[in-house]
């Protein structure tokens, strides 16, 4: 049931065949009412007349009876009434096409009127409006009607035919009734109806299949263009469609296709301009670091030599080297960016211990150097991640830096968990804090909480850091109260690409594992 | 660890940079050491067949020949331990000078001390072992430097020599690649890794059966390598 409701989601086609069969069927079936009707009422309009004229002809052959046979007795006139009624009957053929019912003598209020009839006339073949009409006034009248003898058990349409006849040697009125079956007719209705209900069974079935054939023939080069597209998706942008003739279809093959060569145009182009930035950017790091080498080298030299100088050589010496070392840092900063710019960046993938990460940037040389106690916390081991571990570490220096150099915090906790599908990092400090704008100012490039930009750095670091974790399918988010101090929050899946539900580590200040 | 030298150790200096060759070989002079400038690639060859250095420092962008070739034709003809001067630090080109044979690789611009320390590291030889070391089937001589495997000798460049003998050294202990990077390159700060791996790689291919399931070195996951006692 299930499948069939998909099927039924999926297939144009077969909603196109159902809805086809529907609509054709409904309009088959009101052109088949219609002139079923129209057949119906002309049937009956031939039967009518022909029993009309077949009728007039009765009550004035009747009616000069009645003139002729005067008889004043009772059981006379019973008796030639009788016999004028069987004269009737079988004047009507040797079919018997219809019956004949007399009634009379008509007396005003009187409920037992004396009948007689051809056949056992069941009650009711009589219509009361007709019979009204009949025993009130003069003339003759009509009515369909439903008959039935009373020895048979269904009734049939027939018409009704009646009129008042008159004794001129007494004063009595008969109301004289003709019945006439419509049996044959009925009879070639049914054979119609039946005809229609086929012919319509079989018009809606074919349309189905001429819908089923139609569709086919708009749905395939659909699905076919469904399938190209999906390959393009893919990224597989050689495949081109067929096109043959210049419909609606070839003109769909031609668009796609053109789209397909507009993209790998475009794409190539992006290609190219990546390619020549990366060439670029290569260029410019040559060009640039061998002087900067030399330059370098030459500074420490002086630097190494400073004692031997006069204070204002000395000086310009150390500065010298601290702007170069900043200069440098800049350098290989704005490479950084521009290569990650330029997507030209690959992951050198290794399973990385973030435990082992973080140990290592807590025990970095210039981290040793600085007054903050620095302690990691780790519950539940090692925490493996395939990544880059060039440039995980980097991230979580640069992290544990900026909490030493900005945060003012005499505590730094480096938190490391891990999750069935995720490893976290988290940097903690208890320091200043950041206020509640500026956590989504930290990654903009050269954006730094101090405005006077006493404490250096790049302002670049943070950005290359969120950049790096998000090449590894990863986040780093940050989380502060300003005064509380500061979370950053690395959350790595365990190889890239694979999805992460939630991070390792509690996000937020208030951290405790 | 002393240095046993019975003269000043040599170092070619091949850059096609005048100012920053010159100011290479001011600051390895200072070290006592003797250097020579060669600065086109083709000529490389001639002057290291002349000036017989004990270590090559090579610019990887030379005009003439490129670095990788000029570091692939030393590798034919000696076992010198080359050290690459590079302005990339994370492209396939360390790769591939380190897949030719160069043993280090130095990223432009680095700080003098660095310079020296990673090519004093080549000139050390190690000599923490006194005497011959016995390892299953495996046995290096200390003073020779050299190593045989089933009485046959291994071609081991002296890098893969110090690798070897700083893991079979002690056996059983785990060192982590920084750890490696500092005893056996000399590396002050956290390097790359990826320089321990090529050279183990090679390493492996050389003394081990079979280099995808090495026996006598293993690798410890996220950890290191750890030479593994034979049974």
């Amino acid at each position: 049931m299930k499948s069939l409701a998909g099927f039924w989601r999926r297939s144009i086609q077969a909603r196109v065949v159902t809805s086809t069969i529907l609509l054709s069927a409904m309009v088959i079936a009101l052109t088949g009412w219609a002139l079923l009707q129209d057949v119906a009422d002309g049937l009956a309009d031939g039967r009518r007349q022909v029993a009309v004229a077949e009728a007039r002809s009765g009550f004035e052959l009747a009616q000069q009876q009645l003139d002729v046979a005067v008889e004043s007795d009772v059981s006379a006139q019973s008796q030639a009434l009788t016999e004028m009624i069987d004269t009737l009957t079988g004047s009507g053929g040797a079919f018997r096409s219809h019956q004949l019912v007399l009634e009379g003598p008509l007396v005003e209020g009187s409920t037992q009127i004396p009948v007689r009839s051809s056949a056992a006339i069941a009650p009711g073949s009589l219509p009361t409006s007709l019979s009204d009409k009949v025993t009130s006034q003069r003339g003759m009248y009509w009515s369909y009607s439903s008959l039935g003898l009373l020895s048979e058990q269904d009734r049939k349409s027939g018409i009704v035919v009646g009129s008042q006849l008159q004794v001129p040697s007494n004063g009595d009125t008969y109301a004289l009734y003709y019945l006439f079956s419509m049996e044959d007719q009925q009879h070639t209705l049914d054979l119609v109806r039946n005809a229609l209900a086929l012919g319509g069974l079989a018009m809606v079935l074919m349309v189905g299949g001429v819908a089923w054939l139609v569709s086919r023939q708009v749905i395939n080069p659909v699905r076919l263009a469904r399938r190209i597209a999906e390959r393009y998706a893919a990224g597989n942008l050689e495949q081109r469609m067929h096109v043959s003739g210049e419909d609606d279809i070839a003109r769909l093959s031609t668009g796609f296709n053109q789209m397909a060569a507009s993209m790998q145009r475009q794409i190539r182009r992006l290609e190219n301009l990546s390619r020549l930035q990366q060439r670029f950017v290569s260029d410019v790091s040559h060009e640039l670091r061998t002087p900067l080498t030399t330059v370098r080298m030459a500074s420490e030299v002086l630097h190494a030599n400073r004692a031997a100088f006069d204070p204002h050589t000395r000086r310009s010496a150390e500065l010298l080297q601290a702007e170069l070392d900043r200069f440098e840092e800049l350098l290989s900063d704005l490479l950084e960016i521009s290569k990650l710019d330029a997507g030209a960046v690959q992951l050198d993938l290794d399973t990385v211990d973030l435990v082992n990460v973080a140990r290592r940037a807590i025990t970095d040389p210039a981290v040793e150097r600085s007054e903050a106690e620095l302690v990691i916390v780790n519950r539940d081991g090692p925490a493996f991640v395939q990544a880059d571990v060039r440039r995980i570490d980097r991230i979580v220096r640069n992290l544990v830096g900026n909490a030493i150099k900005y945060s003012g915090s005499k505590r730094i906790e480096v938190y490391v968990a891990h999750n069935s599908d995720c490893a976290s990092l988290a940097v903690r400090d208890f320091g200043i804090g950041l206020g509640k704008d500026e956590t989504s100012l930290v990654f903009n490039r050269f954006w730094r909480a101090d405005p006077a930009r006493a404490q250096g750095g790049t302002g670049l670091g943070l950005a290359i850091a969120r950049e790096d974790a998000e090449l590894h399918g990863g986040t780093l988010r940050a989380y502060a109260v300003k005064g509380e101090g500061t979370q950053f929050l690395l959350t790595l899946p365990l190889a890239p690409g694979d999805s992460v539900n939630r991070p390792a580590v509690m996000p937020g200040v208030e951290v405790t594992v | 660890m002393g240095y046993r030298r019975t003269k000043r150790d040599r170092v070619l200096v091949v850059d096609d940079d005048a100012s920053l060759a010159e100011m290479l070989s001011i600051v390895l002079e200072a070290e006592g050491l003797t250097t020579k400038v060669c600065r086109a690639g083709d000529r490389v060859l001639g002057d290291f067949a002349e000036f017989k250095p004990d270590v090559v420092l090579l610019d990887l962008m030379l005009p003439g020949m490129d670095g990788m070739a000029v570091c692939r034709k030393i590798r034919e003809k000696s076992a010198v331990p080359i050290i690459m001067l590079t302005a990339k630090s994370d492209t396939s080109d360390v790769v591939r000078g380190l897949e030719v044979g160069a043993d280090d690789y130095i990223t432009k611009p680095f700080k003098n001390q660095e310079l020296v320390a990673r090519v004093k590291a080549r000139l050390r030889r190690t000599d923490q072992l006194a005497e011959t070391l016995v390892f299953g089937d495996i046995v290096l001589d200390p003073v020779g430097h050299t190593v045989t495997r089933k009485g046959e000798l291994l071609d081991l460049t002296p890098l893969e020599f110090d690798l070897l003998a700083c893991l079979l050294g002690t056996p059983e202990q785990v060192f982590s690649r920084e750890t490696l990077l500092r005893k056996v390159w000399g590396y002050h700060h956290p390097g790359d890794t990826k320089l321990v791996n090529v050279h183990m790689t090679r390493l492996r291919s050389k003394i081990e059966d079979d280099a995808e399931n090495p026996e006598v070195i293993k690798t410890v996951r996220g950890v290191g390598y750890q030479a593994v006692t034979p049974e």
